[in-house]
């Protein structure tokens, strides 16, 4: 199963607790990863990436295995780690705000 | 009438305020949408239960809530969690956030560029939802506007949203530019007399009709002068900040512009200056009681550098001639040391008799007053800043 974290206000919208596991059939990527999770949790289509384009939105980032792969194509295969579940996929919201 | 609910929209979150008709106690309830901005909350006129909430934010976009039983559960109109994202003929079920500008050939506009601060072109891009206004007459049709301005509606209860795109594309769209805040449809008045009538009211670019239903609109900006354009008469680029009617005679219309207070007898045909002797036209509310077609409410504010009371003092002026003579009303106000706004969307009055008249500020306060303004009292005192402020009489 790959895990996936979400910030605060998405576990809210898809109402869950902690980390989100999803079943995600061939490569293992960002974008089928996020494929899988809005489709699951439709209430979160266009909060991540944009609905029309697939833009990530620009004050979230994508972490794997302590890496930022927030500006790599959303088809390059993320880690090993990633796709036997061993680390999550980590969306994070920039720190601004009040 | 049994009571009202007050739904407020502020910079962290939804509440909502009940009374009975007397309107001297109250209970509330929020935050809804915690740590969201909730731009604005609507009743449905055609169901009281049916809510509507604008819940937006830098980070993750644009949410529209419903509430079914009256703001004590809301859901996102469409596919709920675990079901099928298509339906069984494989077309997909709502998105209840998609606001996407129509630029298709058979309905809608090309996108083109409207002006950004500086006079240079401008992509169309859409931001938020400012306003959401519920039919009158079907709960399941709601109109919204956003910002990049532009008019949405849904006819299947918020789950999916179209463009009215003969608005954008009428042709000055091009022209329009945003105001400090942004570039948002912040009104939109329906004429209860006439269902192919509306006005909306964008800023800055000012007021526009339609009288089929949505499909082609004019400006009507006639008798506007703004000194801070080139051509202070143009018939685009007013910073028009709210406009309000009664519905008992639609064909009147009261404007709070960036400054002066206008005033429109033809449906906004043509405007006059109705500012009178209040003690500045700067302003962002107005409204007219609920019983008395002539009696205008507004909440002036310095300047358009400084956005606070004159002289610390939070005065609402009431008008009981249809503008031109204005009386302060100071009964349960601060009257020294108020350094607070009072947005646009934050004003709202009910049908109950006496008139009820509410405001929020962006110092989190909600004023409310039970006898048409003559007297105010404090609902709440430290909510989040306010965004919006919309009341439903229950029956």
């Amino acid at each position: 199963m790959i895990r996936v974290v979400l910030p605060h206000h998405l576990r809210t919208l898809a109402r869950v607790d902690g980390e989100v596991a999803l079943e995600v059939s061939g490569p293992v990527t960002v974008r089928s990863i996020l494929d899988v999770l809005e489709a699951r949790y439709p209430m979160l289509r266009g909060t991540i990436r944009d609905h029309v384009t697939g833009a990530r939105r620009p004050f979230l980032r994508f972490f794997a295995c302590n890496e930022d792969w927030s500006h790599e194509s959303p088809e390059v295969p993320l880690p090993d780690a990633i796709a036997s579940g061993a680390e999550p996929l980590v969306v994070i919201g920039a720190i601004a705000g009040g | 009438m049994t009571g009202v609910r007050v739904l407020v929209g502020t910079r962290k979150g939804a509440f909502v305020l009940t009374s009975d008709g007397k309107r001297q106690t109250w209970e509330v309830s929020g935050p809804h949408f915690a740590g969201w901005e909730v731009f604005h909350v609507k009743g449905s006129p055609a169901d009281p239960n049916r809510l509507f909430a604008s819940q937006t934010s830098a980070w993750f976009g644009q949410i529209i809530q419903r509430s079914d039983d009256g703001g004590r559960t809301w859901h996102q109109p469409g596919t709920p969690p675990g079901e099928a994202t298509t339906t069984p003929d494989g077309f997909p079920k709502g998105e209840s956030n998609k606001f996407v500008y129509d630029t298709s050939r058979e309905t809608g506009k090309p996108l083109t560029t409207h002006q950004w601060y500086d006079g240079t072109p401008h992509a169309w891009e859409f931001k938020r939802v400012w306003h959401i206004e519920p039919s009158l007459t079907d709960a399941d049709t709601a109109y919204a506007g956003v910002e990049d301005a532009a008019l949405f509606r849904s006819t299947d209860g918020g789950k999916s949203w179209d463009e009215l795109a003969g608005l954008r594309g009428h042709g000055s769209g091009p022209q329009w530019m945003p105001g400090a805040g942004g570039m948002g449809l912040h009104t939109i008045l329906l004429d209860p007399e006439d269902p192919r009538r509306m006005f909306v009211a964008i800023s800055a670019a000012g007021v526009f009709r339609t009288d089929d239903g949505g499909s082609t609109w004019k400006p009507a900006n006639r008798g506007l002068r703004s000194q801070y354009i080139p051509d202070p008469a143009a018939e685009v680029g007013h910073c028009v900040h709210r406009i309000a009617m009664h519905r008992s005679r639609p064909q009147v219309l009261f404007m709070q512009k960036h400054w002066d207070v206008m005033r429109s007898d033809d449906a906004g045909e043509s405007w006059r200056e109705v500012s009178g002797n209040l003690p500045s036209d700067f302003g962002f509310v107005v409204d007219v009681h609920a019983h008395e077609p002539e009696t205008v409410y507004v909440v002036p504010i310095k300047s358009d550098s400084e956005h606070f009371p004159p002289e610390g003092k939070l005065r609402v002026y009431r008008s009981r001639t249809g503008g031109n003579e204005w009386e302060p009303l100071t009964a349960g106000l601060p009257q020294r040391d108020c350094y607070v706004n009072v947005l646009r969307d934050a004003m709202a009055v009910d049908a109950l008799d006496p008139c009820g008249v509410y405001f929020g500020t962006t110092g989190g306060q909600v004023y409310a007053s039970a006898d048409a303004g003559d007297r105010w009292t404090p609902i709440v005192r430290d909510l989040p800043a306010v965004l919006s402020v919309e009341v439903q009489s229950l029956p």
